[in-house]
């Protein structure tokens, strides 16, 4: 350790965070480095992980089993045909499986503010949501990414669209767009946490629960949840949305049909809100403590 | 942000620099079923002392006192409510991340490594993290290893370690990075003899080698006996004493106890420079004065009376301060 004295020159000008831009950059940095430790100590028992990811895949196919199984009873459901379904299903599973495997231990924030740990990321000179977003990194939940994107494969050739462009440029917009979404609803739920710190089963309950009720197409529920998922948690935007217009099926709210084109914009806003909510929650930390 | 001559020797004489700092906390309480009482705490009230770069400072006071609300205020995880705060000639609060990379905290309670991780992984992270230059880093970790005999435990996740060698592992983590100020919360917190041992050997030479600035809160008057000149002594939020710890025994007159087990029940032992405070059958307990040496004392008892075992007790931080309260009421 070298000297300690006021003539060495402090790390003060490399890496200052001052704007917004700064902060994300930093943000992301942290996150690759902490991710990437994750992915590495991983990989170090490949036969686990491999192990562990097959059993992930598994798990997530069967959920996908269910409807099958239902579909080998009735021929439609809400309207929709098996290959519909299908699509709506994989778009959904996609989004969510991506935000999932991206930030998906945050709902563990409640249990850091509780035990304190939350104060040793404090301390490092990285912003605190890329730390937390990075934390137990787990690869094996790219197992419900590929099935995601399996089913997707499966609908997008089964279904019987007529494909344009514009409908075939809408899909990975969907996906991308959906994910932040998602990723957006996972920020909200911690940042609640630190106010309310049992509070990850709410978080749960609006991503899985999510994620469940935009497997199946809007018109198997009531205007009122679809009115919700539309419009005071957004998440209709994820799939329902941009989903029904590549389907080429009226949206039941009525809702102008370049409403499909909106999931980016509603990603952006969400994250940005997601992202104020965090900020207010950490001060809300820092001034009360736990 | 360069300093002109003048501004960085305030920044040294002040380098931690408290003005009234406050800490209020509101705590709601459950009074019924939907009925909550609210109240104020304050767990820091009004506090001013400065450290100047270098020094090493034991910051003492019971449980709940506000030491690690302090340490917290320092490190910028918590807002202060009130008053001025200055470490480096940085508010804490406002630029914490980029305070974080001349600051090292380690939590006695907590572990700042990554809990499922091999130690080196942990340092590895840091090393990019921080922003280590690669030879400063083989440094540092190289030194470390070797003082704090981490050799053979770097390939072992942190949750496998003892609490001595997490501890040791910690500090190591703490100081890579070539931090000016090291904030130590209760380092020695359920630790055996020998690894407080070896933790206080490094921290002393740390600071006297490295001239790293250190605050450590600490239960064991022993750490602040052997590290540390100048001790602070927090109650109820507020500074009670600062100056020397010969200062503090003069206040507290505080006492070692000295607990003895004889071969057989005896009347209580008389010996000069000690009472009898406690009989328990063949154990006793006498209390002498804590600046004193034991050994006279005991080659005294053991030249008289038939003695099986013994051990020394030092004097707690509750009793010090219960001491100095008795004292300040009486005079």
């Amino acid at each position: 350790m070298g000297p300690a004295g006021p003539a060495r020159p402090s790390g003060l000008r490399e890496g200052t965070s001052d704007g917004p831009v700064d902060r994300v950059r930093d943000g992301l940095r942290a996150y690759r480095m902490i991710t990437a430790m994750w992915i590495r100590s991983t990989l170090a028992y490949r036969a686990s992980f491999v192990m562990t990811a097959l059993g992930n895949l598994t798990a997530t196919a069967l959920d996908f089993a269910a409807i099958l199984l239902m579909f080998s009873q009735v021929d439609v459901l809400g309207g929709y045909r098996l290959p519909e379904v299908a699509f709506l299903y994989g778009a959904a599973a996609c989004a969510f499986g991506i935000a999932d495997l991206a930030i998906g231990s945050m709902d563990r924030l409640g249990r850091r503010v509780r035990d304190g740990t939350l104060d040793t990321l404090l301390v490092r000179p990285a912003p605190v949501l890329a730390q937390v977003a990075a934390d137990q990194f787990a690869l094996r939940r790219l197992g419900r990414v590929v099935q995601g994107l399996l089913v997707l494969g499966y609908a997008v050739t089964a279904v019987d669209v007529d494909w344009t462009p514009l409908k075939v440029l809408l899909v990975p917009v969907m996906l991308v767009s959906g994910a932040g979404i998602f990723m957006a609803v996972f920020v909200v739920g911690a940042a609640f946490q630190f106010v309310a710190q049992d509070a990850s089963e709410v978080q749960n309950a609006f991503t899985y629960g999510g994620n469940t009720l935009l497997q199946y197409p809007p018109s198997v529920f009531g205007k009122d949840l679809v009115r919700g998922a539309t419009f005071l948690v957004p998440i209709a935007f994820v799939n329902w949305l941009p989903g029904l217009y590549v389907l080429g099926r009226p949206y039941p709210l009525g809702l102008p049909s370049w409403a499909a084109f909106t999931p980016p914009l509603v990603a952006v806003a969400c994250c940005a809100l997601a992202g104020l909510a965090w900020r207010a929650g950490l001060r809300s930390y820092r001034s009360t403590g736990s | 942000m360069e300093h002109t001559e003048t501004a960085a020797d305030v920044v040294d004489a002040d380098f931690i620099a408290l003005d009234g700092v406050e800490k209020i906390f509101d705590v709601r309480r459950k009074t019924g079923f939907l009925r909550r009482e609210r109240h104020q705490v304050r767990a820091v009230d009004g506090i001013t002392f400065r450290v100047p770069r270098g020094e090493m400072v034991g910051y003492i006071g019971p449980n709940g006192a506000g030491k690690s609300t302090t340490i917290k205020m320092l490190t910028g995880i918590l807002t202060p409510s009130g008053g001025r705060l200055r470490v480096a000639g940085v508010d804490p609060a406002r630029e914490r991340t980029r305070l974080a990379r001349r600051i090292g905290v380690v939590f006695g309670q907590r572990t700042t490594l990554w809990w499922d991780l091999p130690l080196i992984d942990s340092y590895r992270l840091m090393h990019r993290m921080y922003r280590i230059p690669d030879r400063r880093y083989a440094e540092n970790l190289d030194r470390c290893v070797q003082l704090l005999d981490l050799g053979e435990l770097l390939d072992v996740p942190v949750r496998q370690l003892s609490l001595g060698q997490r501890m040791r592992g910690d500090i190591a983590a703490a100081l890579l990075h070539d931090p000016e100020v090291l904030y130590l919360d209760e380092p020695t917190i359920g630790l055996d003899v020998v690894s407080k041992a070896k933790v206080r050997a490094f921290l002393r030479d740390l600071n006297a080698e490295s001239g790293t600035t250190v605050l450590l809160t600490t239960h064991d008057l022993t750490d602040i006996e052997q590290l540390c000149k100048r001790v602070m002594v927090i109650d109820h939020g507020r500074l009670m004493y600062d100056g020397p710890l010969a200062g503090l025994h003069e206040v507290g007159e505080s006492e070692r106890t000295l607990v003895v087990d004889l071969e057989r029940e005896l009347p209580p032992l008389e010996v000069e420079s000690a009472r009898v405070v406690k009989v328990d059958g063949p154990r006793q307990w006498l209390a002498f004065p804590a600046a004193a040496s034991a050994a006279p004392l005991l080659a005294a008892i053991a030249a008289r009376y038939p003695l099986v075992d013994l051990s020394v007790r030092e004097p707690d931080i509750e009793a010090v301060i219960a001491k100095m309260y008795a004292d300040r009421g009486t005079s």
